[in-house]
C-alpha cells in the first residue's frame, strides 16, 4: 500500500466518524464557503495535493513561476514600500500632506487627482462644479503641479500617480516639473495606472473610445521606454475590479485579460514584448479572507508568467514577472463603528504581504465616511510598520507555502482564472468582452450576490448586520474647503492671462496633427504641456479627435 | 384631463409624459382623451427601428436624433424594453445612450416596459406615439428590440420601418426571422466596421432581391454570388472603404441596404436622408395613405385581440376554459365544438373589462 | 390597474463608482419597480429632464464624490422650478452624517448612507411616494 492509500484510508475512516459525531453536534453551518463563495473543506491534507510538483507549482523565489516571489529574498532585503494615496484641495494643501506623510517615515508618493483632472477637464468647466479638489488634488496645469512637488526632489522619491484617461497629460507634467528641477527623465522613478480598460469595467474616469485609448497608452510604452526607463509606464488594475464587486478570481481574471489586452496592443504597435513588459505593473485589492487573498496573489503571479513565457514568448525574465501594488479593499469598511475598520485593515494588510507584495497602501478607519484625517492616516501606515516591524512575518520568504490549504486555493484560483481567460479570448479579448458588458455583467452578478447575501444575513459584517450598536454621528471628519474651486478658477485666469498664447495655439495645433495622424503622442503633449497648456485644453484636442466613450450598461 | 390635453397640444412636456403614463396604465379616461388629439395627430412621421440585442439600436437612434435636429426637427424617441418576467419590474437602459439629447428642448424621450405578456404594450405604444405626434414632434422613433412578436408588433405600425443587423452575432442574418424581413422599409447593417459586414450587406440583398422576384412573381435569376453582376454598390461595398453612402434606387422594388458605424456616427447622415426620402416618397405616391390605412386596420384588429387576451385571461372564462379543456381531453367534446361553446361565453358588452380601469 | 412605480436612477457629479446605484437599479427592478438608469456624470439639468420625460415617481441619486452638497438641492430646486415636486428625491453614497440636515432642508426627502440594505430602500419608497398609485 503506498503512503497515499494509507492515508486515504485513514481519511475515510475519519470522515466517517466525524459525520456522525456531526449528528450530535453539527458544525457551524452546513456548507463553509471563502470570501468570494469557493467552498472550503473541513480539512486539507495531502491527498488535496497528489499531483504536487515543487519545482513546476511553486519554484525558489525568485525564480519561475514567481508563485512565492519575484525577488529572491524578498522583505528580508527590502521591505515593501509604504505608500498612502493622498491628495485633496488644491496643490499647495496636497504638497503639505505629502511632506508631512514623507516625514512619517513614508517611503514613496501616491497622488490622488480630483475627478475633473481625471476626466480631463479644467476646473472651469461646468462639469467640474463642485467636484474640484473634492477626491484628489487640482491640478490644471503645469503651474499646479510645480507646486505640487515644490521641495520634494524627484530623483529622490518615487511618485504612483492614480491617472487613466489623461495619464500622457500628467506624466507630462511630471517629466517637465523634473526638468525645472534639473532632474533627468531618465532618473525618474515611479507609476501611472495608465489602465484605461479597468476604468470602462469599473472606474468610470474615462474619456475617449478603445481605440484611441489604447493608442495613448502604447504611445506611452514607447516613449518611456526610450526615455524614461525606470518609470512603471502602467499599472494594470484589478482593485477596482474588486471594489466594483468582483470575486477574487474575477479580480484576477480581468485584470490579467486587460494584461493580455495591453501586451497585445503593443505588440501590434510593433513593440518588442521584452522591451515593454518589464514595465508592467499591477495593482490588487486585498480583503479580509486572509488565506484566500494570499493564494489569490500567489495564483496571480504564476499565471502571468506563464502567459508572458509561453503565450507572448517573452525571454526576459523581468517580462515575465508580476509585480504588483495593494491596497485594501475600501469597500469592506464600514460606516457603522469605524474603529472596527483598523482590524479589517491590518488582516487585509498581513493579507499582501503574506502574498508578496511590492508596496501596499493600508485605508484609513474614516474612509467609508469621507477622506481621511491626518491622525487615521498614520494608524493606517502604523499598521503596515508594525506588520514589517513586530509581526516577524516578514523576516522569511513566503511562509505559508506548502500549506495544503493554501496551495490547494492557489490552484484553484489559477484554474478558474484561466477558464475566464479563454472565455474572454473567445470573445475576442478584454475590449470586446467590455464593449458587449460581458465582464461588467460578471461582476454586477457578483456584487448583487454578495449584496443580497448580507442582507439575508448570510454574510456577517461585524457591526453593520450582526453586533450593532446605537451610535453618535462620528466627528472630525476631513472637509476640503469649498472654497477651492473658486482658487482654481482665479488661478486658470492668471494663468491664461500670463502665458505666451502664440506658444500654447501652436503647441495645440501640432499636438491635433499628431493625433490625426500615427506619430507618437507623447512629444506634442510634452511641448503643450511646457508652453502651459491646460489639461482641459489638451484633453479637449483630443476629445475633438478622438470622440468619447459611451459605455454600455447591461442588466 | 381635458386640460391635461390642452397643454399637451401646446407642447408641454411634463402634460406629455403624464398623458403617456395614464396611458401605459390603461387608463380609460385617458384614452377617451385620445379622441381630443385626434385633430393634432397624423402629422409625424413615426420611425420604426428594431434589430436584435447588442446590434446598436440605441447608438444609432442617438446619432440619428442629432442628424434630424441638425434638419430642424422636434424629435420624440419611444424607447421600448421587456418587463422582468419574474417580478414585472424593469431597468430600462436605453435612455443612457441618448442621454446627450436630455438638455435639449426639442427632443422627448420616454422609456416604456412592455410589462408581462397580456398585451397592452403595443396598444401603451400606439397612444404614446399619437401624443407625440400631437405635441407637435415632427419625427417619431420607436426603438425596439427585435426579438418577440409583441416588439414586432410595435414597429409595423410605424411609417418607415429600420431593421438593425449586426456582423458576428451568429452564422444568420440576425434580423431574419419570419415575418420581420418582409416589414423593413431600410435596412442597416451596423458596426460596419466589423469582419463580415459585407458578407451580411450581401446576404441581406439576395434575399431581399429574392423576395422582390417572388413578389413579382418570377424564380429568382441565380444565387447570391450572381448578384454582383447586377448590382451596381457591390463593388464599391466589397472595397476597402467602409463606403457608407449609396445611392438609393428610390423607385427600386427592394429596400436600401445601409452601412453604419453608429459608434463614430459614421453612414448615420445617409440613414437619416433615406429615411426623410422614404417619406417624401410615401407621400408624393400617395403610399403613405395606403400605409396609414393598412396600419390603422391593423390596429384594430389588434385592439381586439388584446382585449380578448384580456378577457380570456379573467378569472370566470379561464374557468370555462378550463372546463371545456377537460372535456376535450377526456373525448366528450370536440375541440371545433368546445371552441364554439367558449367563444360565445364571451361576454362581447366588454363589462368584464371594467376592472382594469378602476 | 395599479400604477408601477418608477424611478429614475441617476449619477450626478463625475466620479464613476456604480455599484451601489446598479445594486439598487436590480433591487428595485426585483421588487417590481420600473428603472430608468441613466448613467454616470449626469448634470441636475440631465437629471430632472429625464425625469419628467419619463414622468418619474422617484429619483434615486447616488454620488461619492463629495459633491453632494452641491448637486443634490440643484436637482430638488429644478424640479421645483418645473413644477415637478411630486417627484419623491432621496440620495444615496458617502455622505458625511453632518451634511445630512442640509440636505433634508433643501428637499432630499432621505440619505441612505453605506451598508444600507436594499429592502430598506425599497420600504422607503413604498412608504412615500407622493403620487397616488391606483
Amino acid at each position: 500500500m503506498t503512503d497515499f492509500e494509507k492515508l486515504e484510508q485513514d481519511f475515510q475512516a475519519w470522515q466517517a466518524k466525524v459525520e456522525k459525531a456531526n449528528e450530535k453536534y453539527p458544525e457551524r453551518k452546513k456548507q463553509f464557503v471563502t470570501g468570494s463563495n469557493v467552498p472550503v473543506n473541513r480539512v486539507y491534507t495531502p491527498l488535496d495535493q497528489k499531483d504536487f510538483d515543487y519545482t513546476t507549482k511553486l519554484g525558489l523565489p525568485g525564480e519561475f513561476p514567481y508563485t512565492r516571489g519575484v525577488q529572491p529574498t524578498m522583505y528580508r532585503g527590502r521591505l515593501w514600500t509604504m505608500r498612502q494615496y493622498a491628495g485633496f484641495g488644491t496643490a499647495e494643501e496636497s504638497n503639505a500632506r505629502y511632506k508631512y506623510l514623507l516625514e512619517q517615515g513614508q517611503t514613496g508618493l501616491s497622488v490622488a487627482f480630483d475627478l475633473p483632472t481625471q476626466i480631463g477637464y479644467d476646473s472651469d468647466h461646468p462639469l467640474s462644479e463642485g467636484e474640484v479638489g473634492k477626491v484628489g488634488v487640482a491640478i490644471d496645469s503645469l503651474a499646479d503641479m510645480e507646486v505640487l512637488f515644490d521641495g520634494i526632489p524627484l530623483d529622490k522619491v518615487s511618485t504612483s500617480m492614480t491617472i487613466n484617461a489623461p495619464a500622457a497629460v500628467l506624466l507630462a507634467m511630471y517629466i517637465a516639473v523634473a526638468e525645472k528641477q534639473g532632474v533627468a527623465p531618465e532618473a525618474l522613478n515611479g507609476t501611472i495606472q495608465n489602465d484605461i480598460l479597468k476604468e470602462y469595467i469599473a472606474r468610470g474616469t474615462y474619456i475617449f473610445p478603445p481605440a484611441p485609448s489604447m493608442r495613448l497608452i502604447t504611445d506611452i510604452f514607447e516613449y518611456c521606454s526610450k526615455h524614461v526607463p525606470n518609470w512603471n509606464t502602467i499599472s494594470i488594475s484589478g482593485y477596482h475590479i474588486r471594489e466594483a464587486g468582483a470575486t477574487a478570481v474575477q479580480e484576477v481574471a480581468f485584470t490579467l485579460a486587460d494584461g493580455i489586452a495591453y501586451v497585445e496592443a503593443a505588440i501590434r504597435a510593433g513593440l518588442d514584448v521584452d522591451e515593454f513588459a518589464p514595465r508592467l505593473s499591477f495593482f490588487f485589492n486585498a480583503h479580509n479572507d486572509l488565506f484566500e487573498e494570499v493564494a489569490k496573489f500567489r495564483a496571480a503571479r504564476r499565471v502571468w508568467a506563464h502567459i508572458m513565457r509561453d503565450r507572448f514568448g517573452a525571454k526576459n525574465p523581468k517580462s515575465w514577472m508580476l509585480r504588483f501594488h495593494t491596497q485594501t479593499g475600501g469597500s469592506t469598511l464600514t460606516a457603522q463603528q469605524p474603529d472596527n475598520n483598523i482590524i479589517r485593515v491590518t488582516l487585509q494588510a498581513l493579507a499582501a504581504v503574506l502574498g508578496g507584495t511590492q508596496s501596499l497602501h493600508t485605508n484609513s478607519r474614516d474612509e467609508a465616511l469621507a477622506l481621511p484625517t491626518e491622525e487615521a492616516v498614520r494608524i493606517a501606515l502604523r499598521t503596515q510598520q508594525i506588520i514589517a516591524y513586530e509581526s516577524g512575518v516578514a523576516e522569511t520568504v513566503d511562509p505559508l507555502a506548502g500549506s495544503y490549504y493554501v496551495e490547494s486555493l492557489t490552484d484553484r484560483i489559477e484554474k478558474e482564472v484561466f477558464q475566464y481567460i479563454k472565455r474572454i479570448d473567445d470573445l475576442g479579448g478584454a475590449v470586446k468582452a467590455i464593449e458587449q458588458g460581458y465582464i461588467q455583467q460578471e461582476i454586477q452578478d457578483s456584487a448583487y450576490a454578495w449584496q443580497m447575501d448580507v442582507e439575508k444575513g448570510e454574510r456577517v459584517i461585524v457591526g453593520l448586520n450582526k453586533f450593532q450598536i446605537k451610535e453618535n454621528p462620528p466627528k472630525g471628519l476631513l472637509r476640503v474647503d469649498p472654497a477651492v474651486g473658486e482658487r482654481q478658477k482665479q488661478k486658470l485666469v492668471a494663468l491664461r492671462a500670463g502665458r505666451d498664447q502664440k506658444a500654447v495655439d501652436s503647441a495645440l495645433a501640432s499636438l491635433r496633427r499628431a493625433a490625426q495622424g500615427t506619430d507618437n503622442l507623447m512629444p506634442p503633449i510634452l511641448e503643450a504641456v511646457r508652453a502651459y497648456a491646460t489639461l482641459g485644453e489638451i484633453c479637449g484636442v483630443l476629445r475633438e479627435e478622438f470622440g468619447e466613450y459611451r459605455p454600455n450598461v447591461m442588466f | 384631463m381635458k386640460e391635461l390635453v390642452r397643454r399637451c397640444i401646446e407642447g408641454d412636456v411634463r402634460a406629455a409624459a403624464r398623458l403617456i403614463t395614464l396611458l401605459e396604465s390603461q387608463d380609460r379616461e385617458a384614452y377617451a382623451a385620445l379622441y381630443r388629439l385626434k385633430d393634432h395627430a397624423g402629422r409625424a412621421q413615426v420611425i420604426g427601428i428594431t434589430g436584435p440585442p447588442g446590434s446598436g439600436k440605441s447608438t444609432l437612434a442617438d446619432k440619428l436624433i442629432t442628424q434630424f435636429r441638425a434638419r430642424g426637427l422636434r424629435v420624440g424617441v419611444l424607447a421600448v424594453d421587456p418587463s422582468s418576467p419574474f417580478s414585472g419590474g424593469a431597468i430600462l437602459g436605453d435612455r443612457l445612450r441618448m442621454q446627450g439629447h436630455a438638455t435639449d428642448p426639442g427632443v422627448f424621450i420616454r422609456s416604456l416596459a412592455t410589462r408581462g405578456s397580456l398585451g397592452g404594450i403595443s396598444k401603451a405604444t400606439h397612444a404614446a406615439i399619437r401624443v407625440l405626434d400631437a405635441a407637435g414632434y415632427d419625427i417619431v422613433l420607436v426603438e425596439t428590440v427585435g426579438v418577440g412578436q409583441s416588439e414586432i408588433d410595435i414597429v409595423k405600425v410605424a411609417d418607415t420601418v429600420v431593421l438593425v443587423s449586426v456582423p458576428g452575432l451568429g452564422d444568420d442574418i440576425q434580423v431574419i426571422k419570419a415575418g420581420i424581413m418582409e416589414i423593413g422599409d431600410i435596412f442597416v447593417v451596423n458596426k460596419a466596421d466589423r469582419d463580415g459586414a459585407d458578407r451580411v450587406v450581401r446576404e441581406l440583398r439576395a434575399m431581399l432581391e429574392t423576395q422582390a422576384q417572388l413578389r413579382r412573381g418570377q424564380a429568382p435569376l441565380g444565387g447570391p454570388d450572381t448578384l454582383a453582376a447586377h448590382d451596381p454598390d457591390f463593388m464599391h461595398h466589397a472595397g476597402l472603404v467602409p463606403g457608407l453612402s449609396e445611392a438609393v434606387d428610390e423607385e427600386s422594388s427592394t429596400p436600401p441596404v445601409l452601412k453604419t458605424i453608429a459608434e463614430t456616427g459614421a453612414g448615420v447622415p445617409e440613414l437619416a436622408d433615406t429615411i426623410v426620402r422614404h417619406f417624401e416618397r410615401l407621400m408624393k405616391t400617395g403610399e403613405l395613405e395606403r400605409k396609414r390605412l393598412e396600419s390603422i386596420r391593423y390596429q384594430l384588429s389588434q385592439f381586439v385581440f388584446d382585449e380578448m387576451t384580456h378577457l380570456l385571461s379573467l378569472p370566470e372564462l379561464s374557468k370555462v376554459r378550463d372546463e371545456l379543456a377537460q372535456q376535450v381531453f377526456c373525448r366528450t367534446l370536440d375541440i371545433y365544438s368546445a371552441g364554439m361553446a367558449l367563444f360565445h361565453s364571451i361576454p362581447i358588452q366588454g363589462a368584464a373589462h371594467e376592472d382594469t380601469h378602476a | 390597474m395599479e400604477r408601477k412605480i418608477r424611478v429614475l436612477v441617476a449619477k450626478p457629479g463625475l466620479d464613476g463608482h456604480d455599484r451601489g446605484a446598479k445594486v439598487i437599479a436590480r433591487a428595485l427592478r426585483d421588487a417590481g419597480m420600473e428603472v430608468i438608469y441613466t448613467g454616470l456624470r449626469q448634470t441636475p439639468e440631465q437629471i430632472v429632464n429625464a425625469a419628467i420625460q419619463e414622468d418619474v415617481d422617484v429619483v434615486a441619486l447616488s454620488i461619492l464624490s463629495g459633491a453632494h452638497n452641491h448637486l443634490f438641492p440643484r436637482v430638488v430646486e429644478l424640479l421645483k422650478e418645473r413644477g415637478a415636486d411630486d417627484v419623491l428625491v432621496f440620495g444615496g453614497g458617502v455622505i458625511p452624517e453632518e451634511d445630512i440636515p442640509f440636505l433634508k432642508s433643501k428637499g432630499i426627502a432621505e440619505i441612505f448612507g453605506p451598508g444600507t440594505p436594499t429592502s430598506k430602500t425599497i420600504e422607503f419608497i413604498r412608504a412615500n411616494v407622493k403620487r397616488p398609485l391606483c
